[in-house]
């Protein structure tokens, strides 16, 4: 068994180091970098929260209330470009970096050191973009998708785009070394197709950050040059077309949108069975549906254009094929409550953000649906709909994920229990909260309000102090997150067993809690039956 | 040195992640300092877009120096050596892509946007009411743009210099096979000989590209401005150049350790690591032969 396989913790030799600067500044080992991906990203969810708190403050009323128009719009465009490469991003890539070796039964990940360098590279990127703040000029305030001529007009350009090239770099390497870890470093008798779901989605997920960040590094450097260096890629004058920068943006961009929900379905898929205590339903049919989303990814990116003018034939082949999009996140959708269906079901703390992430997350599925109707979108186009709709897709889509897996795997961190009561408080708050915040956003959107302004009509003032008294108390909900977390790491005095759930299966409940400082030193031997997939049916 | 655990090699602790995360962040936090630079303004950009850049290669020297004595102590056995194939593929693989974005930009410049900006297409009306005198045309007659950015300009002739180049590259190529062959053979006298044809068959295109550079600045009028013509040329060629060089560089460095007697001849990830890029490279050139300079 593979439990014997493993040193425990007490007599391990190679126990972690007490250097605090060698332990973390010098890591080769992936639970530190993974931990190190998840402190960070938590702290940029904070960072990128407060910028939120800022928005919904001056929308709490029509009329300038707070702050300057410049400064709402630096607010908008570092928001997403926070939440999304510094929050979002990270924490998948840090869940990977402590799950994926111990769910493949591997030591480390294939490149460690290189691992390390992926990380640190987050922080100076971010200290880069975020000091455009303080500068005279100001921050980026064209929005995240720094569409030109409006993104150049700034004097932080080029302090965005080389934030966003060392961003692209950090991911880039991140995503090889997990290609080359799930490829090469699986213990014997892990078949691919016997893999849990989230190692099959960060494969795939790490595959579309191949493909597309060179080409949003391609995309903003395109921008650099236009502003510094006198070329015409989008300046009509020249012969170039502003569109075109749309275009290359939205091929890096709609990858981009499954980079950040794929292993959000991973980790649903690994949650939902432990559970209800039945092994997901339709395995297989899980797998190629993720790789069919990340296949249709590269054909649908100008459905974020279709208000530009595109020909008629593009309208169209755009159209039907992010349709096409529904049939197998619909199969995901279906194999998830057919996996719950006559489970013996629980509900801690993890399952409830899965569950909520399952209802939730189709509701930001149905909302796209309607804005993938081309004439239909001429009206909905950048009004607060489409808000409403992103954020349904990665609030309670990649975000209740990501706190989901962090429940669920938090005692095997620790080897503490998280408080199942707060864990309960927190998750109660925010399923609230988060409907309270982007619901009345969809109507907003749907009478007419556009987004990214600072002021807007009178008629639209009930539903945005709604909306805005929800997201003050979304916000602060994760305070209450942040309590659980310190309390389950320093406080908590209930020790985690080391197969933490009843349901749960799978290598990583075969070594103890917390999870020793190197694990799988020698390959595990694997027993079909101890895999969450170990038997799945032809 | 890094440790073999169990079954597996982990390497051991290293400071040089952390240095390369550094420079790295020193060289564009100097490089968008000495952009934004006013004119006639000192600034100390330039100064620290150097130290990062000095700081860079000082880094790569370090981190492969360390790379190579663990390879040389024998600590890679097959597993990791397979960990660096993949990882040497998936980086060319997101290389490809960043000339993809380059490439299409080419595309839809060609197919696109200057045709409608001479008037093709239903509803285009920056023709109408801006430039409707503006015949669309590629290359010196219209490449430009309609409001002839960086004014008139003549094109590089395929058949002169970039075929020249062209064959260069080629020929690289395959004295680069040779050399591989060589050294699967155990013949060292042949393997220098023939990587090193293969540098010098680097370095003498560069040579060229630089020439055809100057040429085309002073004579032809065809510079980075002129228009999407020249923004899609020099940028397209100009990435390219730069990954000729790395290159170069890097058959260099292979040379050298060949020289050493790094390599043996079932161990060898390094120079097929180089020899990969090197192909890479080729590959994309004949892209740009066909796409930028005959058609």
């Amino acid at each position: 068994m593979a439990h014997a396989a493993t040193h425990d913790h007490h007599d391990d030799h190679h126990g972690a180091p007490s250097n605090f600067f060698t332990r973390w500044f010098m890591s080769t080992n992936h639970k530190d970098i993974g931990t190190l991906y998840l402190v960070f990203s938590l702290l940029m969810f904070f960072i990128g929260g407060s910028f939120a708190m800022v928005i919904r403050a001056e929308l709490f009323k029509p009329g300038l209330q707070l702050v300057q128009p410049y400064f709402f719009n630096e607010m908008t465009t570092m928001h997403a470009l926070v939440m999304i490469f510094g929050a979002v991003m990270p924490a998948f890539v840090g869940l990977g970096n402590w799950m994926i070796p111990l769910m493949i039964g591997a030591p480390d990940m294939a490149l460690p050191r290189m691992n390390n360098l992926s990380f640190w590279i987050l922080p100076f990127a971010f200290a880069l973009l975020l000091s455009t703040l303080f500068l005279p000029g100001g921050g980026p305030a064209g929005g995240w998708t720094m569409y030109p001529p409006l993104s150049l007009q700034g004097d932080s350009v080029a302090y965005v785009v080389f934030a966003v090239h060392l961003m692209g770099i950090s991911s880039i390497m991140g995503a090889i070394n997990i290609i080359a870890t799930i490829l090469n470093m699986r213990a014997p008798g892990m078949d691919l197709l016997k893999m849990p779901v989230f190692v099959w989605s960060w494969l795939i997920t790490a595959f579309l950050l191949i493909a597309v960040m060179p080409v949003l590094a391609g995309a903003v450097t395109m921008l650099l040059t236009d502003k510094y260096f006198g070329t015409s890629f989008f300046n009509a004058a020249g012969g170039g077309d502003p569109v075109l920068f749309q275009h290359i943006f939205w091929f890096f961009g709609h990858p981009e949108v499954y980079i950040m929900i794929l292993p959000a379905f991973g980790l649903v898929s690994e949650i939902i069975p432990t559970f209800a205590r039945k092994p997901i339903f339709g395995y297989k049919a899980m797998v190629y549906a993720i790789a069919s989303i990340a296949f249709l990814s590269f054909i649908v990116w100008a459905h974020h254009m279709f208000a530009v003018g595109l020909p008629l034939g593009g309208e169209i082949f755009f159209m039907y094929a992010t349709m096409l999009i529904a049939v197998p996140t619909g199969v995901k959708v279906f194999n998830w409550v057919s996996t719950m269906w006559g489970g013996s079901m629980t509900f801690e703390t993890p399952m409830l953000f899965a569950v909520a992430f399952v209802i939730l997350f189709t509701i930001g599925g149905f909302s796209g649906l309607m804005l993938a109707l081309a004439p239909a979108d001429f009206q909905y186009h950048d009004s607060y709909f489409v808000v409403a709709h992103f954020h349904y897709v990665l609030v309670t889509g990649a975000i209740f994920a990501i706190i989901a897996g962090s429940y669920y795997w938090l005692p095997k961190w620790t080897g503490h229990m998280y408080s199942e009561f707060w864990g309960k408080v927190h998750f109660w708050n925010s399923v609230v909260w988060v409907n309270v915040l982007f619901f009345p956003q969809h109507f907003l959107g749907l009478a007419g309000m556009p987004r990214r302004i600072p002021d807007y009509n009178v008629a639209f003032a009930n539903f945005n102090m709604i909306s805005s008294i929800g997201g003050f108390l979304f916000g602060a909900s994760q305070l209450i997150y942040v309590g659980v977390i310190i309390h389950a790491v320093w406080f908590s005095k209930k020790k985690a067993p080391d197969r933490v759930w009843e349901g749960a299966k799978g290598l990583e409940w075969t070594v103890p809690s917390p999870a020793p400082h190197h694990t799988f030193e020698l390959p595990p031997v694997i027993h079909d039956d101890e895999l969450a997939h170990g038997h799945v049916e032809d | 040195m890094g440790q073999q655990q169990g079954a597996y090699f982990v390497p051991s602790k290293s400071h040089w992640p952390i240095v390369a995360a550094v420079v790295m962040f020193v060289t564009v936090f100097g490089a968008a300092h000495w952009l934004n630079a006013q004119p006639g303004e000192a600034g100390f950009g330039k100064t620290v877009l150097t130290v990062g850049f000095v700081g860079i290669l000082l880094m790569f020297f370090g981190w492969f120096r360390s790379v190579i004595r663990e390879s040389l102590a024998g600590s890679y056995n097959h597993q990791v050596d397979t960990s660096f194939r993949m990882g040497m593929m998936w980086f060319i693989f997101s290389e490809v892509m960043f000339f993809a974005a380059f490439f299409g930009a080419l595309f839809y410049a060609r197919m696109f946007s200057v045709p409608w900006l001479g008037g093709d297409g239903h509803g285009v009306l920056t023709h109408q009411f801006l430039w409707s005198d503006y015949a669309a045309a590629w290359g010196a007659n219209g490449g430009g743009g309609p409001g002839k950015v960086g004014g008139d300009f003549q094109t590089v002739a395929a058949w002169g210099l970039p075929l020249l180049n062209t064959l260069i590259l080629l020929s690289s190529s395959i004295t680069v096979t040779i050399a591989h062959h060589a050294l699967k053979a155990g013949h060292r006298g042949k393997i220098l000989v023939f990587l090193g044809l293969t540098v010098l068959l680097g370095a003498s295109f560069l040579y060229f590209q630089a020439h055809e550079y100057i040429e085309a600045y002073k004579e032809l009028n065809l510079t980075l401005q002129s228009g999407v013509y020249g923004s899609t040329f020099f940028m397209l060629t100009g990435f390219h150049g730069m990954h000729v060089t790395l290159g170069t560089i890097m058959l260099a460095i292979i040379w050298l350790r060949c020289a050493k007697g790094h390599f043996t001849k079932d161990h060898h990830f390094g120079f097929e690591a180089v020899a990969w890029y090197w192909h890479f490279v080729d590959v994309v050139w004949l892209g740009l032969f066909m796409f930028v300079y005959i058609l």
